[in-house]
């Protein structure tokens, strides 16, 4: 058991440290610091297309499809660089993190060689289908269906049906569809796992309000949207297999970056505590040193997850990241409230809030998505402590 | 970076498990309380010399087996999972480190091979009636006397393992200095002149304290760790070790309390099927496993640092020691809830350990203290009200 990186390892860090502040003192200087899925999309587009330029943009991928076959402890050491030098939120992160890895493990040959290089290059976005309207946290309760019909081009799937929540989906150009291709079928069987283009006629787009204010997330509607037969990732109809494996690359190198946002906020509450003088207030100051704790704890938790992750199994702590973090981060947005007191509930008009009220009304979503915390209790008991199972409704 | 035991820690760990699982079963442990001096001699002989546990993290010069920090909060996990009763963390994890921070050379030699050698047990007198945490809470004093000597006077309290110790490391204060100004730490025989070691009955059955009065005990030069009056830093720094050790022990007994719920969960039935099945339940223990996975973080993450970037060992310390502890308690608490009726018998186990857990958090500085002490190292000044 070791923290510390080794000379090459260093070397390493100076070279991607020094690439990043060259580019954001120059070129993208007006991206640093960008965060979320509305600010500047166009410009971080952009900032995409010079990572994959410069192959820093997937570098734990195999070089023949854009990466650099980096060790674990490189790509934590650029996960660290890059929020250290306050690089933009990454918004090619549905490729990257979920389609890519989900393609590279489950993929054939030729949807590698389709696929991976232009996500690696920031050449093409992703946005990913699998809630909708009736599926949440029943995710297998997927109503959307494809069916293979005959196109232009020969065989293809013909997808209809509706999906909520997709991020990006006005900037994606392709999709990952959890649909039901067995007709008849219920629950987890009869699904399969498509890739399907957004631009099409077949497609349309309705951004969502969200409690914020803003509009970052979409219902998309597929009517009689076309995709090539051959672009199913796994077997018709093994599609759960493959979306489930697509929600364990979610606990990748990623999270460490994720985590240097996390930072950002917490500076930024003990900065707002300071110049309140609440910064002497025993109850004020146990609630930072949790913060603080509790940011730590993520950082270790997560090395020692990707370490395990060489293993190939989902560890115990795997298990407890993602309510770990969702919880931590709730309680982080209503101690920015606290410190902000009255102040805090001022909004700009039309209704637009500075960071940390901001911060504090979004973090609401973070026990919800990506498996609410009831979800995640559930899945910690039944598949990590063994305990029986949920009964189902039929 | 490999945040992951090697393969050497991993065969230490299956090692001190099966061999405690040997010896400290529940009915080893009953029958070890009600032993003289709450432990077991055979045992701590067995661990301390026979296996070499005692000097596994000393320094191979001082006689020990020069493994880390690392393979010593593994075993204090190991036996932190079985209530173990013995004098290991008093003599091992606590009075070794002060040993090494604050001794010379030929004091460590000397000390820290007995320890190695197993057998020796030195018990630590840290505090002082009130119990205060950190070096604010030293308030024996060290007063000169002639010829170069000098005299310990006051009470020391909480002190672990007392009754049974060859030696007591004393912490002491020049009079009228406060925090971490004036501080001595001083080793005198268990027996000296002057020394009277009143035992408590103790909340935690499984770890016995005494009550240690000091009236003129005389001290010679020699028996001053380092030099007089100045060992301030180094004893937080003997402390900071000790309270990572400490971190170890409460995550052993979190996970085991978890696991120990977890099998009863399953097996006991009510409204016809396993309570285990019903969400009220499963969300308790999900959450006891969020804590216990989050507490293996922190204590592994300490232990490291303080084999590796001790310049981090104020931080890494009190993460450790406030997270763990909190998490024990958390998850003991559940656990006698979760237990029902029968968690609240003295028969069964589950009040050992929640009495284990509550008395582990307030050893060395409770959880809120050491959230103090944290935000102190970050740069973020002091509260206006003291946190104890």
């Amino acid at each position: 058991m070791r923290l510390g990186f080794t000379k090459a390892e260093e070397r390493f860090r100076d070279e991607a440290a020094g690439w990043l502040e060259a580019q954001l003192q120059g070129t993208f200087r007006d991206v640093r610091g960008v965060t979320g899925f509305s600010a500047m999309i166009e410009r971080r587009m952009e900032w995409e297309r010079a990572l994959g330029a410069a192959r820093w943009s997937c570098i734990g991928w195999p070089a023949q499809y854009g990466g650099r076959d980096a060790t674990l402890a490189e790509q934590v050491i650029f996960a660290e660089e890059y929020a250290r030098a306050r690089a933009p939120g990454r918004i090619g992160h549905m490729g990257i993190e979920l389609a890519g890895p989900t393609i590279l493990a489950f993929g054939t040959q030729a949807q590698k060689e389709r696929f991976l290089l232009p996500i690696a290059r920031g050449a093409e976005f992703w946005c990913q289908g699998y809630s909708e309207p009736n599926a949440g946290s029943d995710l297998a309760n997927v109503r959307t269906r494809a069916a293979p019909a005959e196109g232009a081009r020969g065989r293809e799937w013909s997808v209809t049906g509706q999906k909520v929540w997709t991020s990006l989906a006005q900037f994606a150009d392709w999709a990952f569809v959890v649909c039901r291709t067995e007709e008849g079928s219920r629950g987890h069987r009869g699904l399969s796992y498509l890739l399907v283009p957004m631009r099409q006629p077949g497609v349309t787009i309705r951004p969502i309000r969200q409690l914020t204010g803003e509009a970052e997330f979409n219902e998309t509607f597929f009517a009689d949207a076309r995709t090539a037969y051959d672009n199913v990732v796994g077997a018709p109809g093994e599609g759960w297999q493959v979306a489930m494996a697509t929600l364990a690359f979610e606990r990748g190198v990623s999270t460490l970056g994720q985590q240097m946002g996390f930072r950002n906020e917490l500076d930024a509450i003990i900065a707002a505590a300071r110049a309140n003088e609440l910064l002497a207030d025993p109850l004020i100051r146990q609630r930072l040193a949790h913060a603080h704790v509790g940011l730590k704890l993520m950082r270790y938790s997560a090395l020692r997850m990707l370490s395990n992750a060489q293993e190939g199994k989902l560890s115990h702590e795997a298990y407890t990241y993602k309510i770990f973090w969702a919880t931590w981060r709730k309680k982080l947005g209503e101690l920015a409230a606290d410190v902000l007191g009255p102040a805090g509930e001022i909004a700009a008009p039309p209704y637009e809030w500075e960071p940390l009220p901001q911060l504090f009304l979004s973090a609401r979503a973070d026990t919800i998505y990506g498996g609410t915390n009831q979800i995640q209790r559930n899945i910690i008991a039944e598949r990590a402590l063994g305990l029986p199972k949920e009964p189902r409704g039929s | 970076m490999q945040f992951a035991p090697s393969e050497e820690q991993r065969a230490i760990r299956e090692a001190a498990r099966s061999f405690l699982a040997g010896y400290t079963g529940s009915g080893g442990l009953r029958s070890a309380l009600a032993l003289p001096g709450g432990y077991d001699r055979q045992l701590w002989q067995q661990m301390a010399g026979e296996l070499g546990w005692a000097g596994l993290a000393i320094p191979e010069r001082f006689g020990g087996a020069g493994l880390g920090w690392v393979e010593l909060c593994i075993l204090q996990e190991e036996q932190g999972r079985q209530l173990t009763a013995s004098p290991y963390f008093s003599t091992v994890a606590l009075a070794a480190p002060l040993v090494r921070a604050t001794g010379s050379e030929t004091q460590c030699e000397e000390l820290l091979g007995r320890i190695a050698a197993g057998g020796t047990q030195i018990a630590c007198a840290v505090t002082g009636t009130e119990g205060h945490a950190g070096v604010d809470g030293v308030t024996v004093q060290l007063r000169p006397a002639g010829a170069g000597g000098f005299v310990l006077e006051g009470t020391g309290d909480f002190v672990i393992h007392a009754d049974s110790a060859d030696l007591l490391l004393v912490l002491a204060r020049a009079p009228g200095s406060r925090g971490g100004q004036g501080l001595s730490a001083a080793v005198i025989a268990a027996d000296a002149a002057g020394v009277t070691i009143s035992p408590h009955v103790m909340l935690d059955l499984t770890r016995p304290m005494s009550r240690v009065s000091l009236a003129g005990v005389a001290v010679t030069r020699e028996a001053l760790l380092g030099a007089e009056a100045s060992a301030g830093a180094a004893i937080q720094h003997g402390l900071q070790r000790a309270q990572i050790a400490l971190a170890a022990e409460a995550l052993g007994g979190a996970e085991r309390v978890l696991e120990m719920t977890v099998e009863y969960v399953k097996q006991r039935e009510q409204f016809g099927r396993p309570v285990g099945s019903f969400q009220a339940i499963k969300h308790r223990l999900a959450d006891m496993m969020v804590q216990v996975e989050a507490a293996r973080s922190a204590s592994w993450y300490a232990a490291c640092v303080a084999d590796e970037q001790e310049g981090e060992l104020a931080e890494a310390a009190a993460i450790a020691k406030s997270y763990c502890c909190d998490a024990f308690y958390d998850c003991a608490a559940t656990a006698i809830q979760l237990h029902g009726g029968i968690g609240f018998t003295w028969e069964h186990d589950a009040h050992l350990y929640f009495k284990r857990a509550r008395a582990s958090a307030t050893l060395l500085g409770t959880p809120a203290w050491q959230r103090e002490q944290l935000v102190r190292v970050l740069g973020m000044g002091g509260a206006t009200v003291p946190v104890f």
